[in-house]
Formats: C-alpha cells, structure tokens, sequence
C-alpha cells in the first residue's frame, strides 16, 4: 500500500547528505517552505547547492540556512531583497558563490531537468553579460543561447494539501516553482498543510501528480515567511 | 545669467495614464515592477485588460483591503494582490512560457538607458559591490511582443537616458518597442528614436537638449 507520509520533520528529511543539491520552493515568502528549510539546519547537512528563486530574507528560513554556513552556492535569478543582508554579506565576502540565472531561463531548466531534456535553446540572454560561455546557435535567423536543464538530489516545497500518495495542490501564488521542481529532484519532500486519504482529492485538480513526490509530512499551521520577519524572528 | 524656464514635464501618474491610453481593450499585459506598475491604475474604463505576474497569476488585481491579504498571493515584487473573476494559477514553466512563447501581447519595463536602435540596459548598474539581479527582465524583452518602456527622460542628476549606445549591462539587444517618458513619446524605429507626441508645453528642441541621439520628429503632419 502507497503511504508516503513522514512522522515528522526529521523523518521527512532523513538521508540528505552533505554536498547535495537542493531546490527550494518559493518565490519570496509565497511558498516557501520555511518548516522544511528550518529541519534542514537542525538536520545539519553542510556545504550545501541550493536552487532557489531568492536568497530569503531576514534571519529566518532560507536566509537562516545560508546564515548557518550550510550553502555554499545558489542557483537563482534574484539574490537581493529588501530585508535580508544574509546573501549580499557573504558574497561580498566571497563566502557563497553565485550563479545568476534569468528567471524563465531557470524554470525551464528545471523542467527540462525533471523531463529528461539535457539541454535545449533560448533567446533570453543573447547579447548580454549573461551570454558568457554559453554556446550561441542560430535557428531561422534568430540567435539563441544552449542552457542546460538542471537536476537537484532534493527538493524541498510546500503545498495546501497532499494525499497519501503525494498528489498535490497548492495554495494560489505558492505553487511557483513547486511543480517543476518536483520533477527535478530525487528525492521530493512536500510539507502539507491538510494530508488526506487516497481517493480525497479530485484527480481532475490535481497539480503535482504523485509520482513526482516521495514524502509528505503534515504541518498544519506553516508559518510565513514574512511574519516571522516583521517579528523579527531568527533562526535557530 | 538667464535662467532656463523649468521645464513642465508629466509626473510618474501622468506618465502611466498616458501610456495606458495605447493599451488595445483585451490584451495581456505584464508589468514591470517599479513605476510600470502605476499603469494598473490607469487602465482605460470600458475595457478588459488582464494583467500578467511573472510569480504565476493572469488576471491580476489591486491590492487587498488593509488586512484581508493572503501572503500566498503575491505579484512579481512580491507584494500582496488580489485576483480578478477569470483569473488564473500557474506554475513558474508555464508563466514563462506564456512569456518566451510570444502569447504576451505587451510587457511595460522601466529603463536606466535605452539606445537609438532598441537596446535596453534595465538590470545592472555594474557597481563594484552590487549583488547581481536579474529576475525576469531577459525574458520578458526576448518574448513578449511589444515592449514599452516607461522611464524619466533623465536621470535624477539630468543625464540622459535615452543615448546613442547603453553604457550599463544589457538586459535585450534591438528590444524596445517604443518610450514614454516625462516630455514625450518616442517609437524606435529602423532609423532610431522617432518622435511621435509631445508633452503639451515641451518643445522638441528640449527634448532633444535631453536626448543623447538623434531624435527624428515622426509627428502627424511635420515634416523630418
């Protein structure tokens, strides 16, 4: 019988190592999955790659990841906010290395990561800084710049329900990046906020199919991101 | 020494309400964030347009009343929004592929510089100590149809920014669709910046004083 439930936090994170790749699910505070990332530093897995859309903000959740020494590299197309000085700290220090994506560049290499597509072309970045290294290619005329999809060992993300199967389904804006990265991960783990029986969740509404999930843990009121930081709240 | 009059300019609500007027009644639309952003409140009435957030939402609306936000609900600056009746939720792949896929009809950006034949420097100011930050701004000037860009014809210090060729970091070469800014409306055409309307009060002549380029008057009824 399928039961990808998780006792608790711990049990839902058991396995990651040091060194792994980590998509994080969010865009700003929408989405992320702050119970997760906040067992992540309690887990104590180091010198981590993390993919995410942002760096986090205040001392809490991603931002108290990266606080905590645990990343040494992001992923991402926009590493500023405008509360957090966690990120621009260590990579002015040259602490945390940097690699800067345009953001529909880097949802599709995550879809093409969980779809088996190695690499495939774009037109965003042609002519720019962000050109550099990248094999340019024309195609009817226009030039487009090769990405490579990414993959991750992990994926940490955050949905308004899950069924004991690990179907899906978010909570408006939350979604963002959570069903891409599902795809692209080994090793999916989903904090839901209701988890329920097989059969409870319409199959018509589904978002994230299960297969894509491996464990689903229930966190019933999940804190935001930005109210933990207008409390100016920190991390362990 | 004579002193120059002070020259009378629109301001940023102005700016947006003029460049709503250009907006064709049913079209999607992403804006920018940042000044682009006051277009929202702008829309002309009678007509339906629907408003693209990059985060995953079609059909974007104003902000919530104080206190009825959902933090989940957020746009592209990541702050709290409301969703009109027909909206819809996406994920990041299919927001990006309404984007890259040309299905946008028009994207409005603001603009550190943008040059005479359509290159837009929007990302980047290449400061020593600056943290690099690019979000969706490659992508919605490589995709989407028509890109206008709404800015200030200059900087705050009166450096242009409409110039010959961007100093700062590229964000899309050959991309602007046409400029509105304080003292007019310009189209980039084959031949570069061509003048299409002037702020009521402003002389071309100014204009050009503050334009790094040629500007070619392209008016109804002048001659170039």
């Amino acid at each position: 019988m399928i039961d990808k439930r998780a006792n608790d936090i711990p049990a839902a994170l058991g396995g990651i190592d040091n060194g792994a790749t980590v998509m994080i699910g969010g865009f700003g505070g929408a989405g992320s999955p702050v119970e997760l990332i906040h067992g992540l530093i309690d887990h104590g897995a180091t010198d981590l790659t993390v993919i995410s859309n942002n760096t986090g903000s205040g001392e809490v959740g991603l931002a108290a990841l990266i606080r905590a020494g645990r990343v040494v590299k992001v992923i991402c197309s926009y590493p500023r906010s405008a509360n957090s000085t966690v990120f621009p700290d260590l990579y002015r220090a040259g602490k945390i290395a940097l690699e800067l994506v345009p953001q529909g560049t880097l949802a599709e290499r995550i879809r093409a990561g969980g779809s088996g597509i190695p690499a495939f072309y774009t037109a965003t970045g042609v002519g720019t800084e962000l050109q550099e290294g990248k094999e340019v290619r024309s195609f009817e005329g226009r030039s487009y710049l090769m990405e490579h999809g990414l993959s991750a060992d992990v994926a940490l993300l955050k949905a308004r329900s899950a069924d004991v199967h690990g179907n899906l389904l978010y909570n408006m804006t939350a979604r963002n990046f959570a069903p891409i990265m599902a795809t692209a991960a080994d090793l999916t783990i989903v904090q839901a906020e209701e988890v329920v029986e097989a059969g409870s969740l319409d199959p018509e509404a589904i978002v994230t199919p299960g297969i894509f999930v491996n464990r689903v843990v229930h966190v019933s009121q999940p804190a935001h991101e930005a109210d933990l930081v207008a409390a100016g709240e920190s991390y362990p | 020494m004579k002193e120059e009059p002070k020259l009378i300019g629109l301001d940023r609500d102005q700016i947006a309400r003029r460049l709503a007027q250009d907006i064709e009644d049913g079209s999607y639309v992403n804006l920018g964030i940042g000044m682009p952003e006051l277009v929202a409140q702008h829309l002309p009435e009678h007509t339906e347009i629907v408003l693209h957030s990059e985060n995953g939402l079609l059909g974007m609306g104003p902000s919530p009343a104080p206190g009825q936000g959902n933090p989940e609900l957020v746009n592209a600056g990541k702050r709290q929004v409301t969703v009109l009746p027909g909206a819809s939720i996406f994920h990041h792949a299919d927001s990006f592929a309404m984007i890259r896929g040309g299905h946008l009809d028009l994207c409005v950006l603001g603009a550190l510089e943008v040059a005479a034949n359509g290159d837009l420097a929007n990302w980047s100011t290449s400061e020593a100590d600056a943290i690099p930050a690019v979000g969706g701004a490659m992508d919605l000037v490589s995709g989407v149809r028509s890109v206008f860009v709404m800015t200030s014809h200059c900087t705050r210090n009166g450096a242009p920014k409409l110039v010959e060729e961007c100093s700062y970091p590229l964000t899309g070469q050959n991309v602007v669709t046409r400029i509105y800014t304080d003292l007019a409306v310009i189209e980039v055409g084959t031949q570069g910046f061509e003048l299409l309307e002037l702020t009521p009060g402003v002389q071309i002549e100014e204009v050009r004083q503050r334009t790094a380029a040629e500007i070619i008057d392209a008016r109804a009824g002048e001659t170039k």
